[in-house]
């Protein structure tokens, strides 16, 4: 069936929370009511990113488009444009008044900094039809590997691209295949990290929803080259979507063939099943990851032996993440030599981010390693809102750190992100302003981590915790001398003594913050001062008596009546009533009350 | 041989075998590495991280689990990694409830020793600590999470080697918790009461149900005739308690000792094991004979007992119905020994002094009253006999040797060796052809049966009859052996099984050893030795020689299996749900 247009609606977990349903459900109702239904298909697709603009719906053959679209509009869009061929202006994301409207999108930094490989067909196919995704050159990779190549070819053409683990340390994904495909053992496993759970990243889920197909054909590649017929995607149930959308992608496959018994004719056959995690961070680690699909309370155990030797149920295991695998059927297809050419040195290809914090463009971008910060928050992300000043970036989440606005103009990479303290890791990305107390961050990710530790060794288990304890007493003026000090030996600590990765990394916010921010720190506890103005308990609302025009309209809008005076003479703020609510100054029109 | 790699530690070569651990190199090698959550073939998690080691990875690694290999070079002791193992150390005593000198683990406890150990004198990271609710609801063991310090070899040995599986680790980080599941009072759990959790724990977080208050208060009251009865397995390990190395049996003193806490009596629960093999041989005789229900299993350990109630409640009937020693020989002073000396059975209080925590709780089963009475009304393990002493303030170590008292105060080394693994197998079988032929064969070292094996297995022709044995101790061990003949892979005649390794000589109410010791020695066979010592130096050394025990059926029961014995020396067992829809709703 020839259609003259298709809308491409998004239905990432973003679009869905702004009601894309009802949108979707509007326009099927408008076209059917303009007898045009036939003639226009309504596409289901993925994530686009710009998840701060959506929901978004895009229509082709023009390329418009739209943003913030509500279902109200959809009338209007389907009698103007789809009926009358005017585009709807209003609704136009980036240049509003460009000729051709399918070029508007040309100077939006958020798309045209970007390059997309592992986001490829997100936002561009429907992710529950396979035919689009074989549309798009989907399981070619897989074919070629199966029919041109040796297992050994396969993992060569990954190590020789440079490949390194998308999910948080950075190994070279084809060494790891390697190892694996070096045991002799007759059971092999290939396991899918979809445990996504950095707060603020949604990098693997926006794939798991946009481009499914695309991690059944790479695990399947895997499986191909360590000589594995069975692998598991360990996906978290808070991931509706995105399950939901495996599970007719695995369906799909098998139905054509893609999975199960020879594939494409080959005595190759591999087989994925789906395990729900309950939610725990910690799952997120290798070892704990595996345990808990083999059932058990999921924690992680010592290594050596490493999952490639004895993994899952001491099998010879590889594990990587949703990025990771993203990326392997265009490496197989475009080859190494091509994918070598992006990015730098030690770090290749593109990384996704999931920008969020102090920042415009909320959303999900793909850059080529070695672009750099300030490019990434001021060019794509379009900078921080009311103009603020940048501060830091955390990366990495409650495994990472802070990079301050002295580095900047730092090209992000594995190693770069490493020698700042700070870490790759998924690719969460939190945009920090002159607002944000450094120390009320690191006080944030330290409340995570103690949250989320496993409970097993006591570095992370009372460590984190008591590290935590310190850092709230210090945001509540009640730090004492020697705090930090005690934090130092704290950190160090656990970041040598604790058995995992997320123990041994847990000190990372705070670690980083005291490298770049200690003045920060030491203004709490000595002065009990926060310089941010964040840390309520030391903060003390004040009219500066000069300023106050005596309007009374503070004192009637206090809450609690803390503020008395005089009208025309300036008032005063009763500091044992006040509650900090901050109410009073964002009423002042004469900006004649301060925090201190 | 290639099967050894060579490593440095600490700068010394050392040679290890592949697949040992750092830990196991270091010790071959002099070289002592702090450790905690470690407990050999039992415990084996890296967890505590005490014994972490420089391997030149990112982090320290755990010895006890980091691999040998070949040019590996170790660094186990440097400024960093001592200060590192300190602020752990400091972390964990940070949350432990250190009520040290109202601690029943005080002096015994793993962690006191280390925070000496490691010169601790400040905690620089004090702060929250929890407070759970105690677990002192079952008749047996006594959880207090406040002092638990999450090293989970309680859990392991009641998981992996129990296969019981009563507590596991739940919650998370700060709030992590080791309880049963929907944390339930243990009593409503499958927990066996074995006790093993305990001897496992290296602090005070697990402990027996004390019942030395309710035992000083009988001793007190006039109106009542105070006896005890004291298993095998006490003799072979209380003297550790007193300072004497472990494996030496001291009887007499332990004799000695109760009689002057003031028990009228002290008897010896050795006799009611002759008799238990006078009614248990002659059941297995009766069931080879006339096709009755096989193989019979022991029915001696209340643990056992009590995981075949939960775990096998179709396959109770292969259980013997005799009750166990310490029962039968309750049952015996409230009706026998009663009528004998002409004392009212209710003013009789029976103390039992076992090995064991489970024997708490069949101490209260109410079918275990056949006088009446209840057959025993309070045990106190082997740890709770030797606190009595020292309270008492007795000289233990200057003790005269003592006798147990008559009328039952004579048992035979069949009798003895019920308290290690395969005993009461060997006792059996050293029984078995008088029962079928009337006559003695010349077997009495019955070796095929002893030694710390799991699953042991014997065939003997005894009277032409070719009987087929089996002796399991451990649960887990137990479970494997019930399962081949659950599934008719093996057809035995007789099968003995203990709950814990070892027999009742490392059962859960004896003398707590520290991992230093178990890591080290095999404890189930230091003990055992003093167990088959005393065997060998009785002079009457099968159970049917025991003169007191003819003279009882003589006098009283008639003749084994007989109406009266039924009435009082046997029992009946109760199919158990694992966890009933009822007690799991909370």
């Amino acid at each position: 069936m020839v259609y003259r247009s298709h809308v491409l609606i998004c239905n990432g977990t973003g679009c869905t929370a702004s009601k894309a349903p009802d949108i979707m459900t509007r326009l099927e109702k408008e076209l059917a009511a303009k007898g045009i239904e036939k003639e226009v298909k309504i596409v289901k697709t993925g994530c686009f990113g710009l998840c701060e603009k959506g929901p978004i719906l895009v229509i082709y053959p023009e390329g418009a488009t739209y943003c913030h679209v509500k279902a109200d509009d959809i009338e209007e869009i389907v009698s103007e444009h789809l009926v009358k061929g005017r585009i709807v202006k209003r609704l136009l994301l980036g240049d509003k008044d460009a000729e051709d409207v399918a070029r508007s999108l040309d100077n939006v930094g958020f798309f045209n900094r970007q390059l997309r490989i592992a986001l490829r067909n997100c936002g561009v196919i429907n992710p529950e039809n396979i035919e689009e995704y074989i549309a798009k050159d989907g399981y070619a990779a897989l074919a070629k590997a199966l029919t041109e190549m040796t297992p050994g070819g396969v993992i060569d053409e990954i190590k020789k691209s440079g490949l390194r683990g998308r999910g948080g340390g950075g190994f070279p994904t084809g060494l790891k295949w390697q190892f694996a495909a070096q045991e002799v053992n007759g059971v092999k496993y290939v396991c899918c990290n979809a445990d996504e759970g950095d707060p603020g990243a949604f990098m693997d889920r926006s794939i798991l929803e946009g481009d499914p197909h695309s991690l059944i054909e790479a695990m399947a590649i895997a499986g191909y080259a360590i000589g594995s017929n069975q692998g598991f995607i360990y996906v978290r149930a808070e991931y509706p979507i995105a399950v939901q959308r495996l599970n007719i992608a695995i369906k799909q496959a098998k139905e054509y063939g893609l999975l199960g018994n020879n594939i494409f004719g080959t005595d190759f056959s591999f087989d994925l099943e789906i395990r729900l995690g309950a939610g725990a961070f910690v799952c997120g680690e290798e070892t704990a990851l595996m345990t808990s699909i083999e059932g058990k309370r999921g924690e992680p155990r010592t290594r050596p032996p490493f999952p490639a030797v004895k993994g899952l149920w001491e099998k010879p295991t590889i594990l990587n993440n949703v990025e990771t695998y993203a990326n392997i059927p265009v490496i197989l297809l475009k080859g190494a030599d091509w994918f070598k050419t992006i990015g730098t040195e030690k770090s290749k290809g593109t990384k996704v981010f999931a920008i969020g914090g102090k920042i415009n463009n909320t959303g999900l971008v793909e850059i080529p390693m070695g672009t750099t910060l300030r490019e990434v928050i001021y060019d794509i992300g379009g900078g921080i809102p009311k103009g603020k000043k940048f501060k830091a970036a955390q990366t990495g989440g409650p495994s990472g750190g802070c990079i301050p606005s002295s580095h900047i103009d730092v090209p992000i990479d594995y190693d770069n992100l490493l020698e700042l303290g700070s870490m790759m890791g998924s690719g969460g990305l939190i945009v920090m302003d002159e607002d944000n107390c450094m120390v009320d961050i690191a006080k944030f990710f330290l409340e995570f981590t103690v949250d989320e530790s496993c409970g097993k060794c006591p570095p992370c288990r009372i460590g984190t915790k008591r590290m935590y304890e310190i850092l709230d007493r210090i945001t509540n003026g009640k730090g004492e001398e020697g705090d930090i000090e005690k934090l130092e030996i704290l950190a160090d600590s656990i970041k040598h003594g604790a058995l995992c990765g997320l123990g041994q990394t847990a000190p990372n916010p705070v670690l980083s913050t005291l490298k770049y921010f200690r003045e920060e720190y030491e203004a709490h506890v000595k002065e009990k001062r926060c310089p941010a103005g964040v840390c309520k308990a030391m903060l003390n609302y004040r009219i500066i008596p000069d300023k106050c025009k005596g309007c009374g309209l503070c004192a009637r809008k206090c809450p609690v009546g803390a503020i008395s005076g005089e009208i025309k003479k300036p008032y005063v703020i009763d500091k044992t009533k006040c509650i900090k609510c901050g109410v009073c100054m964002d009423t002042c029109k004469f900006v004649a009350i301060e925090k201190k | 041989m290639s099967e050894y790699v060579t490593l440095t530690i600490d700068g010394v070569e050392v040679k290890a075998p592949v697949g040992s651990t750092v830990l196991e190199a270091a010790k071959s090698a002099g070289i002592k590495i702090p450790t905690l959550c470690f407990l050999k073939d039992i415990n084996g998690i890296g967890a505590c991280r005490m014994c972490i080691v420089d391997v030149g990875a990112r982090s320290f690694q755990a010895a006890c689990m980091y691999p040998v290999s070949e040019g590996l070079k170790v660094i186990t002791n440097s400024p960093k990694i001592r200060e590192t193992r300190r602020v752990t150390l400091e972390l964990i005593l940070s949350s432990h409830e250190k009520k040290c000198l109202t601690c029943v683990r005080n002096r015994s406890c793993e962690l006191q020793k280390l925070a000496s150990d490691f010169n601790i004198k400040d905690i620089r990271f004090e702060g929250e600590l929890q407070n759970y609710p105690i677990d002192d609801l079952s008749p047996s063991i006594v959880r207090d999470p406040n002092k638990c310090i999450l090293c989970r070899r309680c859990v392991s040995v009641c998981k992996n080697i129990q296969t019981v599986s009563a507590i596991e680790t739940n919650d998370r980080g700060f709030n992590t918790i080791i309880s049963s599941p929907f944390h339930m009072p243990l009593k409503d759990t499958p927990c066996v009461n074995c006790g093993q959790c305990i001897t496992a724990c290296p602090v005070g977080a697990l402990r027996e149900k004390s019942s030395i208050e309710k035992v000083w208060d009988a001793l007190s009251r006039k109106d009542l005739h105070v006896v005890a009865q004291t298993a095998p397995a006490v003799r072979a390990a209380i003297g550790e308690e007193f300072g004497y190395p472990i494996g030496t049996p001291v009887t007499g003193k332990m004799v000695a000792a109760i009689k002057k806490l003031g028990f009228a009596k002290v008897f010896d629960t050795d006799t009611a094991a002759d008799l238990t093999i006078m009614e248990e041989g002659t059941e297995l005789v009766d069931r080879i004979k006339n096709s009755g229900k096989l193989p019979l299993i022991t029915s001696c350990s209340p643990g056992w007992i009590k995981f075949c109630e939960h775990n096998y409640p179709d396959m109770l009937d292969n259980l013997s119905t005799c009750k166990s020693p310490q029962n039968m020989f309750g049952a015996l002073l409230k009706s026998y020994y009663a009528e004998k000396m002409g004392i009212d059975p209710s003013k009789i209080f029976v103390v039992s002094i076992m090995p064991c925590t489970a024997k708490k709780f069949e101490a209260q089963r109410p079918e275990l009253a056949s006088t009446g009475y209840p057959d025993v009304d309070e045990v106190l393990t082997t740890r709770e006999l030797a606190e009595m002493i020292m309270e008492a303030g007795i000289d233990f170590r200057n003790l005269k040797d003592e006798n147990f008292d008559d009328p039952m105060g004579e048992a035979t080394g069949a009798g003895v060796i019920f308290g290690a693994t395969g005993g009461v197998m060997e006792a059996a079988l050293r029984s078995l052809p008088y029962f079928l032929t009337g006559k003695d064969d010349e077997n009495i070292d019955i070796h095929v049966v002893r030694g710390v094996e799991g699953i042991k297995e014997a065939e003997l022709e005894i009277a032409g009859i070719k009987v087929k044995a089996a002796v399991a101790h451990g649960l887990g061990n137990a479970r494997m052996l019930m399962d081949k003949v659950k599934s008719g892979e093996a057809d035995y005649h007789f099968i003995e099984i203990m709950a814990c390794p070892g027999g009742c000589v490392c059962g859960g109410g004896q003398p707590i050893q520290p991992a230093s010791v178990i890591n080290e020695i095999d404890l189930k066979a230091e003990r055992a030795k003093a167990i088959y010592q005393e065997d060998k130096n009785l002079s009457l050394r099968r159970s049917h020689h025991n003169p007191r025990v003819l003279k009882m059926y003589e006098e009283y029961f008639e003749k084994p299996g007989s109406h009266k014995s039924h009435k009082l020396l046997h029992t009946h067992y109760i199919a158990r749900e694992n966890y009933p829809e009822d007690k799991c709703g909370q």
